[in-house]
């Protein structure tokens, strides 16, 4: 009687375990999950709820890190035109939250080593598709996709060959964002009689001459290194051209160039100007120093307009202007996030039907203006977008693109740790020798 | 030999989390070494034998020297401060009688938070543009906290300056305002267990209060200071969650620990076996204080 009792007790203490380990895949998802989320995913229960009930067309799952303000309502917003469309089919926001992708790339990560691909997964177009995912033979090509849909003219080729490798494309971008662009304080230049600078020269007398007037002439936030990795990669691209610096990340143009160190020596003279407490700030923080009058320019990607506007409630164009940064002014620093088709999906079909939403003019124009990008395509319709959104739009098509490396798209996510780390003890030490030793030894990681 | 009923249910009941433990503790750290032992530095796993190329890598890597000199000025300061406070209010609590448990519940309060929550409130406590860091900058002190890359009595070793980095003393600050609580209810326990027999034998040989302390209590009180050096020892060894929030790496990695490195290399740069090697050296770090304690406390026991 009591040996009875005894092996039931244990084997429902094994139960309990058993069940413990496989509520594990489930809960993954929310690891992380904010007080926006948790709103997002009974909209979504809501949206399956609906889905389901009106037949069954297969299952879609898209998986990406937008779980922030602008950027969730511009893929919800991509998701309800998606179901306007095509109502039997079952939408799953499948979106994890934090830290800039990073929470959501290691769950992508897991998924995708222990072959359970979500059906379809944002991924900025560059290195970080192409030598990860598409090295590693995780996704179907999608040319057909594209012939099919007569995309191949409706994305600029540049951007077109981002998201390529060996002659096959591997996902549709669905927004673009610039990296290489400079908000300033337009009164703070006013009050200077400061002229907007358009190349390195020019740029390094407008430092010293805000310096000299005691403003603080740049706002860096490098409490996340990537703030200054992307300075430093602004000046590549002011120093190389857009031609050399692409072959710099395909190899082709070395570490031990001389126009690299000529970046590296900007990179040291322009460390000079910026605030003082810039380790302990992040990019949000240095503008805000932009934004207050109390520094005079900051190096930011576009979405910093949106926290100009949205967050600080600055009008564009008489509170803040912007320009591209010195030397870059023909070049535009593409981020460009994508979405693709991974090897292994259960219904392709479906997961292309999605694709072509998202990289349809429609679709693209509902995620954008929310998101505060500009679309990837070349058609979309500019009224739907704000006087910076236009002024991009414009630059955008006229523009030679570059892969950003902070970003992700120049080179792989092991070589911008390496690199980022590398830039991080720069900053403090400004040995511009040890720095181009340095890339010089990681270069092998690219 | 005979195995008594009893004997027999405890067994029994031990086995399933004995198994348990086995595989999801023991197993993963085994797992983890052989991977730190791969050359599974990309997205997919590769799992050929690399040997210690990884190891090697790291100890010439200059960012993992800064995490192991910043680990222990960390791990000796965090330790010193809780054991010095935490012993040091324990025995002003218990001197005053009557508020004791008003003192105690006050002082142990912090423990109820997170890690986390405590990187957050200190980096707006210290953040050099508000509040008490406008106040100083009146006299004319410009307060860097942790944006300081000055390293205090500093000498070089290797390519990094050994010394305490200024900054650190920002983390230890709010990482010992978190666990003083710990240590005080610790000593307030040991002290209580001071039967005050004790005291009063030492009072009629004439001792005086602080001879009491020193040669009666404070000897007494040692088994407490061990416990509470391993559980400090172990938490500050594998911190990350409160550097994290708090101060990130820290410019030039003067407030970088393993554990901020490794959630780096492995899930941002996918260096999968250099992640494993630094989760590795890091157990090896906590067993170089639990192993003598276990074989110490096992000595006692026999």
């Amino acid at each position: 009687m009591l040996k009875k009792s005894l092996a039931f007790l244990i084997m429902f203490i094994f139960m309990i375990a058993l069940v413990a380990c496989g509520g594990d895949d489930e809960t993954t998802d929310d690891t992380g999950s904010t007080d926006d989320q948790t709103e997002d995913t009974t909209d979504d229960a809501a949206e399956e709820e609906e889905a389901e009930s009106s037949g069954d067309g297969g299952s879609v799952e898209i998986f990406s890190w937008w779980t922030g303000a602008g950027e969730e309502d511009g893929l919800l917003a991509l998701i309800d035109l998606f179901e306007e469309k095509h109502p039997d089919i079952e939408v799953e926001n499948a979106a994890v939250a934090g830290g800039a992708g990073t929470n959501a790339k290691a769950v992508l990560a897991t998924r995708m080593q222990g072959n359970d691909p979500p059906s379809t997964f944002q991924v900025h177009g560059g290195a970080e598709l192409n030598e990860s995912w598409v090295a590693a033979d995780k996704m179907e090509p999608l040319n057909d996709f594209y012939e099919e849909y007569d995309l191949m003219d409706k994305f600029p080729e540049e951007l077109i060959d981002m998201v390529s490798k060996d002659g096959n494309i591997y996902s549709v971008p669905v927004n673009i964002h610039r990296g290489n662009v400079m908000f300033y304080n337009m009164e703070v230049f006013e009050e200077h009689g400061i002229e907007v600078p358009t190349t390195l020269e020019e740029f390094v007398d407008v430092l010293a001459q805000l310096d000299e007037a005691g403003v603080t002439p740049l706002a860096m936030g490098d409490k996340e290194a990537w703030t200054a990795t992307q300075i430093f990669e602004n000046l590549l691209l002011a120093t190389l051209g857009p031609d050399d610096y692409r072959a710099l990340w395909e190899g082709e143009v070395g570490f031990d160039d001389d126009r690299v160190r000529e970046a590296a020596e900007y990179f040291e003279t322009i460390i000079g100007y910026v605030n003082e407490d810039h380790a302990s700030r992040n990019w949000q923080d240095a503008s805000q120093l932009v934004g207050e009058g109390e520094a005079a320019m900051t190096n930011m990607g576009d979405w910093a307009k949106g926290y100009f506007s949205n967050d600080l409630n600055l009008e564009t164009n008489v509170d803040f202007g912007y320009f591209a940064f010195p030397g870059t002014t023909e070049d535009f620093m593409v981020i460009t996030d994508t979405f693709g088709l991974p090897k292994g999906v259960e219904d392709p079909d479906t997961v292309k039907e999605f694709l072509n939403v998202l990289g349809s003019v429609e679709g693209q124009d509902a995620f954008n203006p929310l998101k505060g990008s500009i679309p990837a395509r070349v058609d979309a319709d500019a009224s739907k977008y704000d006087e910076y959104g236009t002024d991009t739009m414009e630059d955008f098509q006229n523009s030679n693109l570059a892969p950003s490396l902070a970003h992700g798209s120049a080179a792989s996510e092991g070589y911008l740790t390496k690199a980022n780390q590398e830039v991080n003890i720069f900053v403090t030490q400004q040995n511009v020798d040890q720095f181009i030793e340095k890339l010089q030894q990681i270069a092998g990681d690219l | 030999m005979k195995i008594t009923r009893d004997q027999l249910m405890a067994l029994l009941f031990l086995t399933p989390s004995f198994l348990l433990i086995v595989i999801f503790v023991y197993g993963f750290i085994g797992w983890t070494g052989w991977v730190s032992l791969s050359n599974w530095n990309t997205l997919m796993p590769d799992m050929s034998f690399a040997g210690l190329k990884n190891y090697i890598y790291l100890f010439g890597d200059y960012r993992f020297q800064a995490d192991l000199r910043n680990t222990v000025f960390f791990t000796i300061l965090f330790i010193g401060f809780v054991i010095i406070l935490g012993l040091g209010l324990a025995i002003l609590l218990d001197q005053t009688k009557k508020a004791n448990a008003l003192f105690r519940n006050i002082f142990l309060f912090p423990m109820a938070l997170s890690f986390v929550v405590t990187g957050v409130v200190w980096q707006w406590l210290l953040n050099p543009s508000t509040g008490f860091n406008q106040f100083l900058q009146v006299f004319g002190i410009q307060p860097k906290w942790y944006t300081d890359t000055n390293i205090l009595a500093g000498f070089q070793w290797g390519s990094i300056e050994f010394g305490l980095p200024v900054a650190m003393i920002a983390v230890v600050i709010a990482a010992v305002w978190q666990m003083t609580g710990f240590s005080l209810a610790m000593y307030v326990a040991g002290l209580t267990g001071i039967p005050d027999e004790l005291r009063e034998a030492a009072r009629i040989d004439g001792a005086s209060e602080l001879q009491i302390y020193r040669k009666v209590i404070l000897p007494m009180l040692t088994p407490i200071t061990m416990s509470v050096v391993i559980i400090m020892a172990h938490i500050s060894l594998k911190i990350f969650d409160l550097i994290y929030a708090m101060t990130g790496s820290g410019a030039n990695f003067v407030t970088d620990v393993p554990g901020v490195y490794m959630f780096e290399t492995t899930f941002r740069g996918n260096y999968y076996a250099n992640g494993a090697a630094i989760a590795i050296i890091m157990l090896l770090l906590v067993a170089v204080f639990i192993v003598p304690y276990l074989i110490n406390s096992r000595r006692g026991a026999s």
